[in-house]
């Protein structure tokens, strides 16, 4: 029996995480193809698979997948070129934050997708207002986390600082910044996981490309395996940005590591 | 008196009281004149104000009465005349050690090769060398407070203060720091200002020792220590130092036992 908190090996851990995904496709082949779930409602691996080939060959799915994955890296820089810094100052200065936080802290509960109707309404179904859903999504939740993260700064460190000679300025960007970068990174990383459930949701109404659109026309055609395979196509593309984002983070920031 | 250096003036400091407590009174008025190349020690029990009195001279915190002055000039806030080295190991992670040592140059506006020469000469001096390159997280806690001293000596400060620089290592460690920083002061001759509740310590560094007493903390004692330079870690076994060391233990005993409510 492992004990807790013992740690495994790499080798190991590959073979475990692989498992359960093989663990997981056998059950839904044994109730599919055993004919334990009606084939309306669930598609088989088999069918899922032969849809998608389908879909990227004869009706240009790459494509559907482009412009979803444009919307939501337009929209996540868009959000956080404008909230990293919003987030630095707030976490640097306390009248700032006193000012905006409270505002934050109340539009972050706000919903992206209770805004897509009234975005539609405000600059129609084109673009911009895919963006905008992914924007308002991811915003202001990466203001609060970036401003609690400099909130927290060790004291200590910023002391150091000053007693090194450093001006209030030199402080905020020689310790606050980089005390807080991978910190920083790892909250972009997270939010631009939830960024990915915006998008779709602002694809399913309204629009007439990309993967939530695409499921929303399988489901008028009853097309499971259509519909399956662009959910897993979402999961695939989430595990790769998310396997890049945390190797960048590894070459950004030695230091944590070392 | 044309070389005092630094003078604390009447410095007092009360913490208010948190959540409707009573006010904490950390330091009573105190006075006390630093002289040029003076390596004083503040020897008390913990909890005494000793770290509150260091603060107030770093900037990091304000008097509620009296004043600072350095060379004359009061002080109103921290600044890269003095530095600071403190108990917990406050290296930059970020940095390198090179960096790190760099660091207060780099702020001063230092031109790249000047700063290279200083780096390399203050990691020599603190043994360090082929260390450059590391992470704070690579080195031991003895060579972080050792790039610590020395990054806080590349700014040339007026004056070195030092809040148990030494508390958090083990024994054997601590009395070769204690050398080292000994050592460098024997050639460069810093004004320092150390602070530290561990009395052979005190001793052996200084060339006065001054004793605070418990909470509120107060100037008890102020002794010259006139033991020849340079030291040697065997000096802590002469008479003389025995002496000096038996008459501190009864100061700090009586200190000790008031602060821990023992009568
Ligand atoms: N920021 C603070 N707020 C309230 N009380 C404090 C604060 N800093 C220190 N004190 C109190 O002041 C007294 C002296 O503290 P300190 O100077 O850290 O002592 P020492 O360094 O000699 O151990 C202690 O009783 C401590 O609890
Ligand atoms: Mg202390």
């Amino acid at each position: 029996m492992p004990r807790p908190l013992e740690p495994v090996s790499q080798g190991t851990r590959v073979t475990l995480g692989i498992s359960f995904f093989v663990l997981f496709v056998l059950a839904w082949a044994f109730a599919t193809l055993g004919g334990f779930v009606s084939r309306t409602f669930l598609a088989d691996p088999i069918t899922m698979l032969q849809d998608g080939w389908l879909l990227l060959t004869r009706f240009g799915f790459l494509g559907d997948i482009g412009i979803t994955v444009w919307r939501v890296v337009g929209g996540f820089v868009l959000a956080a070129a404008i909230a990293v810094p919003l987030g630095i100052l707030m976490g640097a200065y306390k009248s700032f934050e006193a000012f905006l936080e409270p505002f934050v802290s109340f539009a972050r509960y706000l919903p992206a997708s209770a805004f897509v109707p009234l975005l539609i309404l405000w600059a129609g179904i084109g673009e911009m207002q895919k963006l905008l859903v992914i924007f308002i999504g991811s915003v202001f939740q990466i203001i609060l986390m970036v401003a609690v993260a400099v909130g927290n700064t060790r004291r200590d460190l910023v002391e150091a600082a000053y007693t090194l000679g450093s001006s209030d300025q030199g402080v905020v960007k020689r310790v606050l910044i980089p005390a807080n970068a991978p910190e920083i990174a790892e909250i972009l990383r997270l939010v631009l996981g939830w960024a990915w459930t915006y998008v779709i949701v602002a694809e399913l109404i309204g629009s007439s490309s990309g993967i939530g659109h695409m499921i929303i026309d399988s489901q008028a055609l009853l097309a499971t395996g259509q519909m399956i395979f662009g959910i897993i196509i979402i999961g695939i593309i989430g595990l790769i940005s998310d396997f890049l984002f945390k190797a960048v983070n590894r070459k950004l920031f030695p230091w944590r590591l070392a | 008196m044309s070389n005092t250096i630094l003078q604390i003036d009447n410095v007092s400091r009360v913490f208010p009281g948190v959540r409707g407590g009573a006010p904490v009174r950390a330091l009573e008025p105190t006075n006390l004149q630093v002289e040029q190349n003076d390596f004083i020690t503040i020897l008390g029990p913990s909890g005494c104000g000793k770290s509150t009195l260091l603060r107030i001279v770093a900037g990091l915190d304000r008097p509620t009465d009296g004043r600072v002055l350095l060379n004359g000039r009061e002080i109103k806030g921290p600044g890269a005349d003095r530095g600071m080295v403190f108990q917990s190991y406050t290296l930059f992670p970020w940095l390198t050690i090179a960096e790190n040592i760099a660091y207060g140059l780099r702020e001063k506006g230092v031109p790249k090769a000047q700063r290279q020469e200083i780096v390399a000469s203050y990691t020599e001096k603190v043994g360090l060398r082929g260390f450059e390159n590391h992470y704070p997280k690579q080195l031991s806690g003895g060579m972080q407070q050792r790039t610590a001293i020395a990054r806080a000596l590349a700014n040339d400060p007026e004056i070195l203060l030092l809040d148990e620089p030494f508390g958090a290592l083990d024994n054997q460690t601590r009395g070769l720091m204690q050398e080292l920083l000994l050592g460098i002061w024997e050639r460069e001759r810093k004004t320092v200002l150390f602070v530290t509740h561990d009395i052979e310590e005190a001793i052996f560094l200084a060339s006065r020792v001054i004793v605070m007493s418990a909470r509120p903390g107060r100037i008890k004692a102020d002794i010259p220590v006139d033991l020849p330079h340079p030291r040697h870690y065997r000096m802590k076994t002469t008479p003389e130092f025995s002496d000096l060391k038996a008459q501190l233990t009864e100061e700090i005993r009586v200190e000790a036992m008031q602060a821990e409510g023992v009568h």
